[in-house]
């Protein structure tokens, strides 16, 4: 089944002799150890979204989720994060590459590095923190995915699935931002913001009441607001009517490994 | 040798801005051609410059070869696109079959794709394809699921486009501003898909014609022939995707 190909090849490539393959790979910079950082660093987000989604889903009713559509769609979520998990855990173990144990006690989602007592401690009981955070999550996520997919563009196979996560948990954001846009009340959006599917501008579209949560949180947005491309102006381009805010919003931007390291950092153990 | 040359992706869009002559287009590009838009100098003279499309022949608009064909087919798409949602904009039926919330997203996601389309368009410069004549005949645009449903399908086509591409990409560079486009239409599409269908925004199996992996949670990846055999019935205009890399 073409699916599962890449088990073939990425056991190929480790039969390439150690001289020759670090010759070809050092030509472009990225080695398989790369591939193999690259996939651990999302094995750690995968596994965080994880288990943050099932607690989410299995406190649904303390949390105040609303059946329905909500709960459905946190759901979906929750079965392809869990998804994500096991597929990454796939290729490492054909790259006879070893991984961490994660489980739902490595992570502390309240954002107090293991004390349970961080800002976001109410995530189990209000549902418009819980979305705050599942928002920042997935756009975390994306950015998080595009900044380590240059170090895959040697490995056609874990680059294109690489892709082809990046994507689904860009899909997952959106939805998420629909979510709290459409909560009539407790959903944390700044008053005078219009929360879009897309990022507009540095916006977080977050504001807790905390101010060292919020500009945690403005770390996953900072950054989004640049609106040149490879030098290109994108705002009014072409004397088309491009507006700052679409010019932005047009793009999402990449995040490195180690930006994304201290965002996550308080809510792993 | 004639080249149906169109404009018609501009000239729909007239609110916008005014309509160009071919003579204009060829002005700007050549203005453009010594601007390699702050794209690093070890790029400059290697990938770059060595997928120029050859000559345009009786058999389509090449889209050329290395990365220069993998951005104009990105480039193609964008017209679709961008064409697309400024017909929807336009057509008068717009403010009756779509709520003002709907109107405000369309028209975000309009602007988006012509951030894109002129974007691909200035990064190409010279080596960029002229513009492609769509066919919109079989779309409804005074209807709401017509235009919705062509929409999603766009989005859709589009996300499996990006993520096929990504592995003929040569240089990082590009593959990062792939990157960076696609997440965006995968937000597109989780919304239409949302708008026809709340909850919908993500649903695999129905993708899985686009090479989506349901069981695990990979959204659609196809090689460019793929896409242009399902974007085909929608552009006029043919494209010789010949040349592109395949591997």
């Amino acid at each position: 089944m073409k699916r599962f190909s890449f088990l073939g090849k990425a056991l190929a490539l480790t039969a390439i002799p150690t001289a020759l393959g670090s010759v070809f790979n050092k030509a472009y910079g990225q080695t398989t150890a790369d591939v193999a950082d690259a996939l651990l660093f999302a094995y750690l987000l995968e596994n965080l979204e994880a288990e943050f989604y099932k607690n989410v889903v299995t406190n649904a009713l303390a949390i105040g989720v609303p059946s329905g559509a909500p709960l459905g769609a946190l759901t979906t979520i929750r079965n392809h994060e869990v998804a994500h998990v096991n597929f990454i855990k796939t290729v490492l173990m054909s790259m006879s590459v070893s991984m961490p144990v994660y489980t739902a006690a490595s992570f502390d989602f309240t954002g107090g590095n293991g004390s349970g007592a961080g800002p976001f401690a109410d995530y189990m009981s209000n549902y418009g923190v819980m979305l705050a955070l599942a928002q920042t999550f997935e756009d975390t996520g994306v950015r998080a995915y595009k900044g380590q997919a240059g170090r895959l563009i040697n490995d056609n196979t874990v680059l294109t699935a690489a892709l082809q996560i990046h994507s689904v948990e860009a899909r997952h954001a959106a939805h998420i931002r629909q979510m709290r846009r459409n909560l009539s009340a407790g959903s944390l959006v700044p008053a005078g913001v219009t929360l879009q599917p897309w990022i507009t501008l540095a916006e977080s579209g977050i504001s807790t009441g905390n101010g060292a949560a919020d500009a945690a949180i403005q770390m996953s947005y900072t950054g989004e607001e640049i609106v040149t491309q490879a030098g290109v102006g994108i705002t009014n381009i072409n004397g088309f009517d491009i507006a700052a805010t679409a010019a932005s919003e047009a793009f999402d931007e990449p995040l490195s490994k180690a930006q994304v390291t201290t965002i996550v950092d308080p809510f792993i153990v | 040798m004639s080249i149906n040359f169109s404009v018609h992706d501009e000239v729909a869009d007239s609110s916008v801005k005014k309509s160009e002559t071919n003579d204009s287009i060829s002005r700007r590009n050549f203005l453009r051609s010594t601007g390699l838009l702050g794209i690093s100098a070890a790029v400059v003279g290697s990938t770059f410059l060595e997928g120029c499309r050859k000559s345009d022949y009786n058999g389509g608009i090449d889209l050329g070869s290395g990365d220069v064909g993998i951005l104009n087919y990105a480039y193609a798409l964008e017209q679709l696109e961008a064409a697309f949602y400024t017909q929807v904009v336009m057509n008068g039926s717009f403010v009756t079959i779509f709520s003002a919330l709907e109107q405000e997203y369309l028209k975000d996601v309009r602007d988006h794709e012509i951030a894109h389309r002129e974007f691909f368009k200035n990064a190409l410069a010279t080596n960029a394809i002229p513009g492609l004549e769509v066919n919109f005949s079989t779309i409804d645009f005074t209807n709401r699921a017509s235009v919705l449903n062509t929409a999603k399908t766009f989005e859709d086509l589009g996300v499996a486009a990006y993520n096929g591409a990504g592995k003929l990409i040569v240089d990082p560079n590009y593959l990062l501003l792939a990157g960076k486009i696609v997440s965006v239409e995968a937000r597109h599409a989780a919304l239409i898909r949302d708008l026809i269908s709340n909850g919908s925004f993500a649903d695999l199996t129905s993708l899985d014609a686009f090479g989506a992996d349901n069981a695990n949670a990979l959204d659609g990846a196809l090689a460019p022939p793929d896409v242009l055999t399902l974007a085909g019935p929608y552009i006029k205009t043919v494209i010789n995707a010949n040349n592109l890399p395949t591997s």
